[in-house]
């Protein structure tokens, strides 16, 4: 068999799980747009201020709804046995691992940021703001992905991890969420959001780097206890 | 072919599981694993696979040591822990597949190894609906599949019936027959024709 071939199942494993499952893939992007579509009820449907809160408000349930993610990533390979399988394969963990998160992000990330347009226009976003919201939802997310796979690869061992995981991750996204609605909040009164932009895009270049390499040690550490 | 394991020692938490152990395995050989619970039966088979290091000691591979020749190593190794490897939400082709895919094995007659194992009847039947014993007897399949000189098995018997225990025992008897090595844990006596197994007891 070969890598390519092999690799190509490997990829449509992923996918058919999750459409097998694909109640609990829904659930992270039902919480987004619930999140988004709740604030303005509470708040009142002023046009004004739904535009100055709408870039945070949709940066952080798309956080919120990563982190809710997390929890699943590794967690039943790990226990089944097949992480196992995957640290003895004949294919570099570093892209086993990576196919693993590609598929989680197409599956649970990707979804977000093609609601996040709709969900701006029903707040009152500009077309200009929207835009910029899409890029930096795309640069921002592999960021928040791969740091929270980290930390939950960490955490795997430990059964129940959901409220530490959250607890460790959180500081770590607030970077991210910071420099995430400042772009969008910078195009929509007027200024170039190039600059909180750049900086996404150099975390997203070290998170995609490094990241890997920090999973692989924290997957090793999990199967040999 | 030869495995060789020299002062190993391993302890959990507090407590030392084993020290200095030495042993070693070759061609056409079993060696069976003994001992209470709790003993490291467990993860002596996890140090050996290359899963967990040793706090002190090495194991030889052909005279080599297996964290250099790791992917080496690996691929001429199947590891079957208490952990099936098995997703329940996948039928088991598709399960024997991945396995496969992971092992980049040549290819396989998927049907014929399903026949092998029992299990041909289920072959497009989600795992979910297994019973623990088949789930045994799919995770057996990989032994077949991998085309690898070291078996090490843990606790192989595990919720499989009679007829699991005698498929297993033909497994490890034509194994040995093409010069394989079995390392095992068992609670169970094992018995084989014509084979001598070697006990190591912790």
């Amino acid at each position: 068999m070969t890598t390519f071939h092999s690799l190509y199942l490997l990829i449509s494993r992923e996918f058919l799980i999750a459409f097998r499952h694909r109640h609990e893939a829904l659930n992270p992007i039902l919480f987004f747009v619930l999140v988004c579509l709740l604030f303005p009820l509470g708040i009142g449907p002023s046009p004004q201020l739904l535009k100055t809160i709408a870039p945070g408000i949709i940066w952080a349930a798309a956080l919120l709804a990563i982190l809710m993610s997390l929890t699943n990533v590794f967690r039943s390979e790990y226990e089944d046995g097949t992480l196992e399988l995957m640290v003895l394969a004949n294919h570099s963990l570093v892209i086993l691992s990576m196919i693993k998160l590609l598929a989680h992000w197409l599956l649970n990330v990707f979804p977000l940021i093609l609601l996040a347009p709709i969900i701006a226009s029903a707040l009152g976003m500009g077309f200009d703001v929207q835009m910029t919201l899409i890029i930096s939802l795309l640069l921002g997310t592999p960021v928040l992905l791969m740091v929270g796979t980290t930390v939950a690869t960490l955490t795997l061992v430990i059964p129940q991890n959901g409220m530490l995981l959250a607890l460790l991750v959180l500081p770590l996204y607030v970077p991210v969420l910071i420099f995430g609605s400042s772009a969008v909040n910078a195009t929509a009164i007027g200024m170039s959001a190039a600059g909180p932009l750049y900086v996404l895009a150099a975390l997203c270049v070290l998170s995609l780097t490094l990241a890997p390499f920090a999973i692989v040690a924290a997957i090793k550490t999990g199967v040999s206890q | 072919m030869m495995l060789e394991v020299k002062n190993l020692n391993c302890s959990r938490g507090h407590r030392s599981l084993f020290s200095g152990l030495n042993f070693k395995l070759s061609s056409s050989e079993v060696l069976l694993i003994e001992g209470s619970n709790g003993s490291g039966k467990s993860t002596l088979l996890k140090i050996v696979s290359g899963l967990r290091r040793p706090d002190a000691g090495e194991i030889m591979w052909n005279e080599h040591d297996i964290n250099t020749i790791a992917a080496d190593y690996s691929r001429q190794m199947v590891w079957l822990s208490h952990r099936n490897g098995i997703n329940d939400s996948l039928t088991a082709k598709e399960n024997i597949q991945i396995a496969i895919s992971l092992s980049k094995s040549a290819d396989i007659n998927i049907n014929g190894v399903l026949d092998r194992v029992g299990l041909k009847a289920y072959a497009n039947t989600p795992v979910r609906q297994f019973s623990a014993g088949m789930k045994r007897r799919l995770a057996l399949s990989r032994l077949i599949t991998q085309h690898a000189s070291l078996w090490i098995l843990d606790e192989p018997q595990g919720a499989l019936d009679k007829a699991g225990v005698e498929l297993l025992e033909s497994l490890i008897a034509q194994h040995v027959a093409n010069n394989g090595m079995v390392m095992m844990s068992s609670h169970h006596d094992v018995q084989f024709e014509n084979i001598t197994v070697q006990t190591l007891r912790l």
